[in-house]
């Protein structure tokens, strides 16, 4: 681990090693389904597809790689970078190690606007903007009740979170009593259990802006969040805004995690479980970190979907194999801490 | 211009009669240390949070190189006056070498990183403070002494020429006490001002600085050490009799321990 932390002494480089291994694995999973493509007909699919080979016979293989696997591998990263650089942050602002992205109640939320307009019969767009809409709701009252406290700490916060959550989850157990059994109360069920079956190209659009932009300001800032990790009287005497620097990462990683949560539905553990992966591997170093972070984050995250697609005839859960493979790994983690002095 | 101005400070919590901080006044020249001495609950720790901005005090004012602290930023704060701490804990496996680095934050930007200068900077503060060799070692694992001086490190790096430090010696034995206030003594002598809060008059004697008594949110008493901390005085503050150990060979230094 050692020899890890000191080769790559500046983030650029981390990202410069990380890139190609991501793609390398991007292209892998491309390969794998329940239709394996030869890596040369996936490279031959993408190279058509994305140099713009029009006029030519569109075949079932570049329609598998370009309209299925694509979206769905672009998704995957994009939706495991993000939970995991909005949980690293949440870990320092919070300064707990057991925070992850949905501390302050973004997934009860998202998942409440899902199961809404999936109730009401909406299209999967619609379901989308509702889960999006009411994550960044329900964090949103949850600042404003810990505003309306008015005691400045951050444990008061963190309280109007759980509170978000857990009225959440009550409409949420409300709205599948009442929800119609063979129709809507399944997809219900299977939206909450999460997964990125049906990623497309809009989804990908749709997660894009928030977690690339959240993720590069949450880059940009990542030494001041570090120092926040002190506590904030002392990140304040050192120079830092805490005001503004909590307002930047609460903003930043509500709209990646809605994000994330509103296209692949509640998929946990990620937003915990990889920043301490990457504490351990890489080191606090607090721009490589966050590199480090977003990179194992989308691998993890594709690792798992090309699991989930491929171990069994019918599609596992994503949420539920994150927790099956990341609860027992977080155990690891936690036993190994002790000699690693982790946490 | 003094280097330090307090005027007239004082602090109230909402919906508390008394005020935490009464009406406190003091200033430091360029070089100089006082001691803050006070029982438990005297409003010490307010003072010194006050003091370096960290909470927004009801009334006066307080002046850092002759500028009012309430139209500072907080970098243009926290390259003015710097913050040893109580003791304190850190969440994740910070390396010695990670906390005297963050002294460095007041002075890049806030979106860039340390640069090579600021890393240079912080090993200086390290090795000043004699503990170079634990670079390396986490933070967490240190003994209360070590991190104690990893902290004034990290006042050092912040190259502030205001240093303001929180019972400083609490908790530490008794070679740990000597080599923090000796550590106090050198930073006066290379021109910062030292205001530190303590609970032993001895150390201000040791110091043979300025010490201003704090009983009950009010500043009690102020001037030279060895004028102000005789006996009835010592006993007034605590509200219980003490005795006072001397020794000829330590000509002003005095301790004061109670008795049962």
């Amino acid at each position: 681990m050692r020899s890890l932390r000191a080769f790559p002494d500046s983030g650029w480089l981390l990202a410069a090693i990380a890139l190609p291994s991501i793609a390398i694995l991007a292209l892998g999973s491309l390969m794998l389904g329940r239709y394996p493509l030869a890596p040369r007909v996936v490279l031959d699919a993408l190279t058509s597809g994305l140099l713009g080979g029009h006029g030519q016979s569109v075949d079932a293989a570049s329609t598998i790689v370009l309209m299925v696997r694509l979206p769905r591998v672009a998704a995957a990263l994009l939706v495991g970078g993000g939970l995991s650089t909005a949980g690293l942050a949440y870990q320092n602002l919070f300064r707990n190690p057991m925070a992850s992205p949905s501390l302050l109640g973004v997934s009860a939320g998202a998942g409440f606007g899902a199961s809404l307009a999936i109730m009401a019969g909406q299209s999967p767009l619609v379901v989308e903007t509702a889960a999006f809409g009411f994550g960044l709701v329900s964090v949103g009252v949850a600042i404003l009740v810990d505003r309306a406290v008015g005691v400045r700490s951050i444990v008061t916060l963190v309280l109007c979170g759980m509170v978000m959550s857990a009225l959440f989850q009550a409409f949420i157990s409300l709205l599948k009593y009442v929800a119609d059994p063979t129709e809507a109360l399944a997809s219900i069920t299977f939206w909450l259990m999460g997964g990125l079956g049906k990623a497309s190209g809009l989804d990908v659009a749709f997660l894009a802006a928030p977690v690339l932009v959240g993720g590069a300001i949450l880059l940009l800032c990542s030494w001041r969040i570090s120092v926040l990790a002190l506590g904030e009287m002392e990140a304040a005497a050192l120079g830092v805004d805490v005001a503004a620097t909590r307002t930047i990462i609460i903003v930043c990683a509500t709209a990646m995690s809605a994000a994330a949560v509103s296209v692949a539905g509640i998929v946990g553990w990620v937003g915990l479980l990889v920043p301490h992966m990457a504490r351990m591997a890489f080191g606090l170093e607090p721009s490589r970190l966050t590199i480090a972070t977003a990179a194992l984050g989308g691998v993890f995250l594709l690792c798992m979907d090309d699991v989930a697609r491929t171990i069994a005839p019918v599609e596992v859960p994503l949420g539920v194999l994150t927790a099956i493979v990341g609860a027992p790994f977080f155990l690891l983690l936690l036993l190994n801490s002790r000699r690693r002095g982790w946490a | 211009m003094k280097a330090v101005e307090v005027i007239g400070l004082s602090f109230q919590r909402p919906r508390q009669a008394t005020p935490i901080l009464d009406d406190i006044g003091l200033d430091l020249a360029e070089g100089e240390t006082i001691c803050i001495i006070g029982p438990n609950g005297a409003g010490k720790s307010t003072l010194v949070m006050c003091v370096l901005g960290l909470l927004r005090y009801a009334g006066g004012r307080v002046a850092i190189a002759g500028d009012d602290i309430a139209t500072l930023s907080r970098v243009e704060l926290a390259r003015r006056a710097a913050y040893v701490p109580q003791g304190a804990h850190s969440t994740f496996a910070f390396s010695v070498r990670d906390i005297a680095l963050m002294g460095r934050t007041a002075h890049f930007g806030s979106m860039s990183a340390p640069s090579s200068r600021d890393r240079r900077i912080a090993d200086e503060a390290l090795e000043r403070t004699g503990i170079g060799h634990l670079r390396e070692r986490r933070f967490a694992e240190l003994s209360g002494g070590e991190r104690q001086l990893v902290l004034i490190a990290r006042a050092l790096a912040q190259d502030a020429p205001f240093i303001v430090m929180d019972e400083p010696t609490s908790g530490l034995d008794l070679g740990n006490q000597r080599r923090v206030l000796a550590m106090i003594r050198e930073l006066a002598q290379a021109g910062k001002s030292v205001l530190m809060t303590t609970h032993a008059p001895d150390q201000a004697l040791n110091l043979n600085c300025r010490v201003g008594l704090l009983r009950a949110g009010r500043l009690v008493a102020r001037g030279p050490a060895a004028e102000i901390c005789d006996q009835p005085t010592m006993e007034a503050l605590y509200g219980t009799p003490l005795t006072r150990l001397t020794n000829a060979e330590r000509k002003g230094l005095a301790a004061y321990i109670p008795f049962l």
